[in-house]
């Protein structure tokens, strides 16, 4: 990795546009192979979509290949243990009522964010968990980004690895994409950028030292070697919009949900990764 | 009434300008033609060096994110969303070059680029890259910026 950055610098025009990866390499995962580019939907703007770890260099893509090398597997592995550990009033644990995570969570992330009919509104996982945690163990909520909520959200995620995102965009969801969409051509803050810019309109391109990708969303929560965590979703819309030198909406709040929706939905078709590996 | 006002504001205005070390153009007064601003920012010629590091500097115009140049070599990681500026002193006149930097949008509509001289019309603008909202709103380079980055755009021959 060291040898290709220098190599890129000192050619001063490090272009060669594209996604950066080797052509043709697969993302096979303990033997599973992902679909990483896939047809785009009639409704789309583009007409293929592409996972970001294509966009990644060979080192960060090698890492995710591997649940050994994954760095964010130590953090499922601690997941696993919250699993099963009681917490709250209640005295119950997730597989109290769930039993096995492989059984009960297969398929769940996939389809985030869902609509809960009960609450009447578009739930992330987050919120499916937390509900959890305050409504049936008496518990405290975890913070949205914070490490107890994005190793859980990994551990979950990691149960529909390899299965098609599949959000529904239609019935109560149309109102929530719709919104969503209009927040992903918005252009944000002091430099004025929309997701769109630098997402739709240059994804493949350098800005300055970052290769843009398509900015999907079947990769999280990711581990990024620059943090040494795991990140949310919203914590990455936050982190964009903040550097449009916006005010990015809050995490959680209806905005980043309804956003997080249409991005899902840009991604229809890509397998589930997550907890993917990123720079 | 209204006229006197208009004198007396004009004369504190007057008298607040001499203070000021240089003169100059405030972002709501700059007049375009054709995207192009014929009349420099300030009456402090450009300097080159000056430009070359609002150029390059992520804390100035950081303007290398999406333009590469071949002259600047010794900067890493140039961008690759906007056109390479190698010979762009030929494409385009200074005004014309003073008028994208100044604000791209209006040679260019829907452009990408950032408007550098422009205080006003944004959505949920943050104080920098605080993710507070912005107190007070300035302009991303100042005049005298704004002239040394043209400056360094005339050397690209
Ligand atoms: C100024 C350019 C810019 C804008 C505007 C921007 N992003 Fe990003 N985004 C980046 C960069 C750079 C990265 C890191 C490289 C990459 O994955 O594209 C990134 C990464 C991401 C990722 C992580 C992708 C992955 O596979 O790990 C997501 C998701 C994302 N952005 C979504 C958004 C959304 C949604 C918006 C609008 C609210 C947005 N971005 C606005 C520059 C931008
Ligand atoms: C976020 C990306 C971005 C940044 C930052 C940016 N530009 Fe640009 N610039 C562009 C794009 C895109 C164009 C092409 C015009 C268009 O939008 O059609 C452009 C065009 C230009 C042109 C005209 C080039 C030609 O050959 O026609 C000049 C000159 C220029 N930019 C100078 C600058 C300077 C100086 C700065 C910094 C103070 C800067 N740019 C910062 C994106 C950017």
């Amino acid at each position: 990795m060291r040898t290709l950055i220098a190599a890129c610098a000192s050619a001063a025009l490090c272009l060669g546009a594209g996604t950066g990866a080797a052509e043709g390499q697969k993302l096979v995962i303990e033997g599973q192979e992902m679909v990483t580019r896939a047809p785009a939907p009639d409704w789309h703007p583009l007409t293929e979509v592409i996972s970001g770890w294509e966009f990644r260099d060979p080192a960060t893509q090698a890492l995710q290949m591997d649940d050994f090398e994954n760095p964010a597997m130590i953090f499922v592995d601690q997941a696993r243990e919250m699993w099963s550990t009681p917490d709250g009033a209640a005295g119950k644990s997730c597989e109290s009522c769930h039993g096995a995570v492989e059984d009960s969570m297969k398929g769940v992330r996939a389809v985030m964010p869902k609509f809960n009919e009960e609450a009447g509104t578009l739930w992330s996982l987050e919120d499916y968990i937390n509900n959890c945690r305050t409504a049936r163990m008496q518990a405290e909520p975890w913070k949205w980004s914070g490490s107890e909520m994005t190793a859980m959200t990994a551990l979950i995620t990691l149960q529909s690895r390899g299965m098609p995102v599949a959000v529904r965009i239609d019935g109560p969801y149309q109102s929530w994409w719709e919104k969503g969409r209009e927040i992903y051509y918005t252009r944000y803050g002091q430099l004025e950028l929309a997701c769109a810019n630098c997402h739709e309109d240059h994804y493949g391109q350098m800005i300055r030292a970052d290769r843009l990708s398509q900015g999907q969303i079947n990769g999280f929560p990711t581990y990024r070697l620059k943090n040494a965590k795991l990140n949310s979703i919203h914590n990455r819309f936050y982190g964009c919009i903040r550097d449009t030198r916006g005010v990015p909406f809050a995490e959680g709040s209806d905005e980043f949900k309804a956003l997080e929706l249409y991005v899902a939905s840009r991604g229809l078709g890509l397998s589930i990764e997550g907890p993917a590996v990123r720079n | 009434m209204r006229l006197a006002r208009n004198l007396a504001f004009g004369l504190v205005a007057a008298l607040g300008a001499g203070v000021a070390q240089a003169a100059e153009i405030v972002p709501g007064d700059v007049v375009f033609r054709d995207g192009a601003v014929e009349t420099p920012l300030t009456d402090q010629p450009g300097d080159p060096a000056r430009g070359r590091e609002v150029f390059s500097q992520r804390s100035q115009g950081n303007c290398i994110a999406c333009h590469a140049v071949s002259s600047l070599s010794d900067v890493p990681w140039h961008g690759e969303i906007g056109p390479p500026l190698d010979g762009v002193a030929e494409r385009w006149s200074e005004a014309e070059l003073r008028g994208i930097v100044a604000n791209a949008k209006i040679m260019f509509p829907d452009s990408m680029m950032p408007s550098f001289y422009k205080v006003t019309g944004f959505i949920r603008p943050g104080d920098g890259f605080t993710a507070k909202p912005a107190k007070e709103i300035k302009p991303l380079l100042t005049a005298q910026q704004i002239e040394d980055v043209v400056a360094f755009l005339k050397t690209l021959k």
